[in-house]
């Protein structure tokens, strides 16, 4: 779609999404990541959450470093099931 | 119209602040945390009505009538979706217990039914059919997102009025004789009071805390918080694994496809005693653990990533059963969901609702036999069908 600014690309949302979601009212990070589902794909946030920090800090006037990040997940990387299990006759 | 405080804003404390708000209640919603911070938003997203007692079937019965309705009454997309709930048996034994179970499901109007191999494969397409005899199936149990639901219900319940606060601790109450009269809560760092007539703790792993603070025994709803954790793979196509696919057999390992991004859920009954009421850190032994019965259910998934592992708390009485009812004169308790809470909120939110302002409700709840008294009188339940 012309002039749509993704933000997340493991999930395909956009600024204009975020924007609004913040304008009504949810501001904690924490809550934007799980309505959106920013920082939920299998790049765990390494695009998303810093665009969306800054957009954050920008509407509510906080400063960037104040905002705390929401909680990572292991893996930091995607792995491979059969890498944990082991062998196919386990 | 009286002024109702409900602690938690997990699912269940969302859920009854918008059946009460409903109902015309004033209602100020206490978060120590954000929304969804405790159990909700770390559950595998299952709504099943196959239980093992009347009392649990019949309330989930009704709670998936409302379900099926949630999305048009809260206007707001929750992913509700009846993919059903199929559960495996690996012995005779087993294949006898799921009849016995179906019996007293269809006699509340529970459409379970025994299937064989060959359909469990048309509805779950990467199935390992070999290790099994039989499943017990409702088409009818599904999923829901659990993120979008708690929102949906907080979002219409501020419409609506209530006065709903994240980030504030709720950190003692004043009572006369046995009416709480006021709730004290600390929000950045600042200490206020606010006069009530009702408290509804809806602390979940917490409420054992809260009960203390209204001047009860700790123990009265003895409430245990087991470590419970779930693993997530990549997005993979949709359809392969939509019904929640347990054999109770392997330690309840499940798994399960996310009803929005297709990731399969995978989960089992590893707990760990929490270190404290903060210790959600994932454990490797948990990792290894599920991942060695979700191969084994479906095979396919060994060339699956996996990308999240998570942890969150099965909140625990002795019989696995909630606390839900009154404890003090306008003092009450929905607690202690186990592995069920999120299917149960319709029921139990509209149930509580109705008591707190009632004294009494429309909903198939049987009030005895969720008693929160029951543990003090050494009444325990029989022990309610957890999954995990
Ligand atoms: C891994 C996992 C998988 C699960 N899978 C399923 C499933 O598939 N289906 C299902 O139905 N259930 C499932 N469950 C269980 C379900 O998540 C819970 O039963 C349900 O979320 C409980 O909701 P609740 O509102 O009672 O509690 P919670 O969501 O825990 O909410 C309680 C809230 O109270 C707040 N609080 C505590 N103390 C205070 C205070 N002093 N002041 C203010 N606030 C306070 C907490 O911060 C918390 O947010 C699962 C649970 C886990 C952990
Ligand atoms: S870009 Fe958002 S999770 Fe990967």
């Amino acid at each position: 779609m012309a002039g749509k600014k993704i933000v997340c690309r493991c999930n395909d949302v956009t600024v204009e999404e975020v924007e609004a979601l913040i304008d009504s009212g949810i501001t904690d990070i924490e809550e934007l990541k799980r309505l959106l589902r920013i920082g939920m794909g299998p790049c765990q946030g390494r695009t998303c959450i810093p665009i969306v920090l800054g957009i954050l800090a920008r509407k509510t006037g906080r400063k960037q470093e104040d905002i705390p990040l929401p909680r990572a997940r292991v893996p930091t990387r995607p792995v491979r099931v059969e890498v944990i299990v082991g062998g196919a006759d386990e | 119209m009286s002024k109702i405080a409900v602690i938690g804003g997990g699912i269940i404390g969302v859920a009854t602040a918008y059946e009460l708000a409903k109902l015309g209640e004033e209602v100020i919603l206490f978060e120590k945390n954000y929304f969804g911070s405790g159990s909700t938003f770390r559950c595998a997203t299952g709504i099943r009505a196959q239980f093992t007692d009347e009392a649990n079937i019949r309330l989930m019965k009704y709670s998936v009538e409302r379900w099926e309705k949630l999305e048009e009454e809260l206007n707001f997309d929750i992913n509700f979706r009846q993919t059903g709930y199929l559960f495996l048996a690996t012995s005779e034994d087993e294949v006898e217990a799921f009849k016995a179970n179906i019996k007293l499901q269809n006699r509340f109007g529970v459409p379970t039914r025994l299937i064989d191999m060959d359909e469990a494969r048309e509805i779950v397409p990467i199935l390992n059919t070999e290790p099994f005899l039989a499943g017990a199936w409702n088409p009818k149990d599904g999923k829901a997102n659990p993120f979008k639901t708690l929102f949906a219900y907080l979002f219409r319940a501020r419409e609506m009025g209530i006065d709903a606060r994240e980030h504030t601790e709720v950190i003692g109450f004043e009572r006369e004789g046995n009416t709480i009269t006021a709730v004290k809560f600390r929000h950045n760092g600042r200490i206020e009071r606010v006069r009530v007539d009702a408290v509804l703790n809806a602390a979940n792993a917490w409420a054992p805390l809260i009960n203390e603070m209204a001047g009860l025994k700790r123990n009265l709803v003895p409430i245990t918080a087991y470590k419970h954790q779930l693993v997530k793979t990549e997005p993979l196509e949709p359809g392969q694994a939509e019904p929640l696919v347990c054999p109770p057999s392997w330690n309840d390992a499940y798994i399960i496809q996310d009803g929005e991004d297709g990731g399969i859920i995978c989960g089992a009954g590893i707990e760990h005693k929490a270190k404290s009421l903060n210790d959600v850190e994932p454990t490797y032994d948990f990792l290894r653990g599920v991942l060695s019965y979700a191969v084994k259910i479906a095979p396919p998934l060994r060339y699956a990533h996996i990308v999240r592992q998570w942890a969150g708390f099965y909140a625990k009485p002795p019989d696995s059963n909630p606390a839900i009812g009154k404890l003090l004169d306008n003092f009450y308790i929905a607690a202690g969901f186990s592995g069920h809470g999120f299917m149960m909120a319709p029921a139990v939110g509209q149930a509580m609702a109705e008591l707190m302002t009632k004294g009494r409700s429309s909903v198939p709840l049987d009030w005895e036999w969720y008693d929160p008294y029951r543990f003090e009188r050494g009444e325990l339940r029989s022990s309610a069908f957890q999954i995990g």
